[in-house]
């Protein structure tokens, strides 16, 4: 199309460009997995990206270049603009909703090239339907999460006959799309039908899950969008991403799991398990609820010689991290010793909290997680919980009947008093009673996590 | 053409790739690394191109083109969001904490 370039000649170009693109993303990658490039990181796989798509435009033979651009403006200026206004909170559920993006798009490269049939080789074909298969579910599955983060579904639904009915979807679907393989169905109907029962199957599977559960969901239906990439990348003959995809499908299922093993549990067991159900299987606690008001909590701080913060969820809905963070300033300026203590899936996604950490300005000296931490509980005099609940129970680690009974805690309870920062006396997200809060030495500070550490501030600040 | 056991060893090395990329990741930066592959999966929008391009009928365009907004929204969402995040981790010279 370039009059002074050979057909042979901007092949090469493309391909050099799948190259150097496919390259840079494994940098940006092996980048992002330290804390000192990560930025850079980013910027180079930017950058990969940039080039593999420009280069696209000199594919041989396309059309519809219009409509190309007016969709690349579109969607990118969306998503550029929600991207750079969304709340740091809302991060995880904005993941999500790209993620779901990705795999609606892998989708629809699969509508089309199932729609142009009879031009696909066999193996050509099985990929593209499980491709399709993949990311519809990545879409709808994605959507439902960030629905559910966002606040917009609340309740998990759950039936009876619920993964019977799941099971037979799916079966559904398999079948659509191995009718579509050997191509006894291949018409726009069948193949819409076929679309329908994933996409469904997506929602069903994904409404069921606790929102405790979902950075899990999300990090699995990464790995899914990129195992879809990557099979629709070989029917479109496409290198770049077919490695880009079957690292992210690779690299996204190892997350998927190193984070079901934060909460000591397997990924089926998260998927299928209808986790929190048993809300009452927490059973009765004795002992009653201590309120403090903040003036003794900051003495009590003020006076200790050292100090644990166990953020969780809470301080990142109060948006505590700058408050929280003065405190702690405050404190060691006191001569008193601040330590924050990270449990693996506190917040929404692992690393949430120490993102929102980050972003207060808190050194990273003074951020521990669970291994580093648990055994300084004992020396500390006082743990305070922000918006932290489920990953400070002790009943995970003392009561067998208890829903999340074995799942790594930190043992806030330890410490020789626990202050919780807390917005009322609701439960965590998994529906239980936390033990914690019943105990001798914990007293309950009430109230949004911003005001309430503000108000301890105060209260420290009177005592000079 | 890739095809068969080339795509097969493609498949595989790039499998262990991604596998030992992630396997030294602290837990600080998980949510930032899933954001980041997040990203790259957007490469997607090569491919969403290609199919619009060779989009016959309104329905394969109409298709195509959906592709092509999603994939979009996946690529630049994806990078706005990491680079987002990835700001704050600034290297140790701004240790000190802005007084709010």
């Amino acid at each position: 199309m370039n009059p002074p370039f050979s057909p042979a000649v901007i092949d090469d170009l493309i391909q050099a460009a799948y190259f150097l693109a496919a390259l840079f993303f494994i940098l940006g990658l092996k980048r992002m997995s330290s804390p000192k490039g990560a930025r850079v990181g980013i910027v180079w796989a930017g950058v990969g990206m940039l080039v593999a798509t420009l280069i696209t435009f000199l594919y041989p033979g396309m059309h519809n270049f219009g409509l190309m651009l007016a969709g690349i403006l579109i969607g990118g200026i969306a998503a550029w603009w929600s991207g750079k206004r969304v709340a740091m909170t809302a991060m995880p559920q904005m993941v999500a909703l790209y993620n779901g993006m990705g795999g609606g798009a892998a989708a629809a490269i699969a509508a089309a090239e199932l729609l142009h049939s009879g031009e696909l080789a066999p193996a050509a074909a099985v990929l593209a339907t499980a491709g399709a298969l993949i990311g519809a579910v990545s879409f709808s599955g994605s959507l439902i999460a960030f629905a559910k983060l966002q606040g917009l579904i609340n309740k998990s639904l759950r039936f009876k006959g619920q993964q019977a009915l799941n099971m037979l979807v799916f079966l559904a679907a398999l079948v659509m799309g191995v009718l579509i393989i050997i191509g006894h169905a291949t018409g726009p109907l069948d193949v819409a039908l076929f679309f329908l029962l994933a996409l469904i199957f997506g929602v069903l599977m994904t409404v069921p899950i606790g929102g405790a559960d979902m950075p899990v969901v999300i990090s699995l239906y990464n790995a899914f969008t990129g195992l879809a990439v990557a099979f629709e990348g070989f029917v479109l003959q496409n290198p770049a991403m077919i490695i880009a995809g079957t690292v992210v499908g690779s690299a996204g299922t190892l997350l998927t799991q190193l984070m079901a093993k934060a909460m000591n549990r397997s990924i089926s067991n998260v998927l299928f398990s209808n986790f929190g159900e048993t809300s009452a299987a927490g059973g009765e606690v004795s002992g009653n609820l201590k309120p403090i008001d903040a003036a003794d909590a900051g003495v009590m701080m003020a006076y200790g010689s050292k100090v644990i913060v166990v953020p969780g969820y809470g301080m990142a809905v109060a948006q505590a991290q700058h408050k929280v963070w003065e405190l702690a300033q405050l404190l060691q300026s006191r001569g008193v010793t601040v330590k924050f203590a990270i449990h693996p899936v506190a917040g929404r996604m692992p690393g949430h909290m120490n993102v929102l950490l980050a972003e207060a300005g808190v050194p990273y000296d003074i951020i521990a997680d669970l291994e580093e931490i648990n055994a300084e509980f004992v020396t500390a005099d006082v743990a305070l919980i922000i918006g932290a609940n489920d990953v400070v129970n002790p009943d995970a680690r003392n009561r067998k009947d208890s829903p999340i009974y074995g799942m790594p805690i930190l043992d806030a309870d330890k410490a020789k008093n626990v202050i919780v920062i807390k917005r009322g006396q609701g439960r965590g997200f998994s529906g239980i009673e936390n033990a914690l809060f019943y105990m001798d030495n914990t007293r309950m500070l009430y109230g949004d996590g911003q005001e309430a550490v503000a108000r301890l501030i105060q209260g420290i600040k009177t005592l000079d | 053409m890739i095809d068969g056991f080339i795509a097969l060893y493609i498949f595989m090395l790039a499998a262990f790739t991604g596998y030992e990329v992630i396997s030294r990741v602290p837990v600080i930066l998980h949510t930032p690394l899933m954001s980041g592959s997040n990203f790259v999966h957007g490469i997607v929008l090569v491919g969403a191109m290609v199919a619009l391009g060779a989009a016959a009928g309104p329905v394969e365009q109409v298709i195509g083109f959906i592709g092509v907004v999603l994939a979009a929204g996946n690529a630049v969402g994806g990078y706005v969001v990491t680079e987002r995040m990835l700001e704050m981790f600034k290297t140790s010279g701004a240790k000190q904490g802005k007084a709010p």
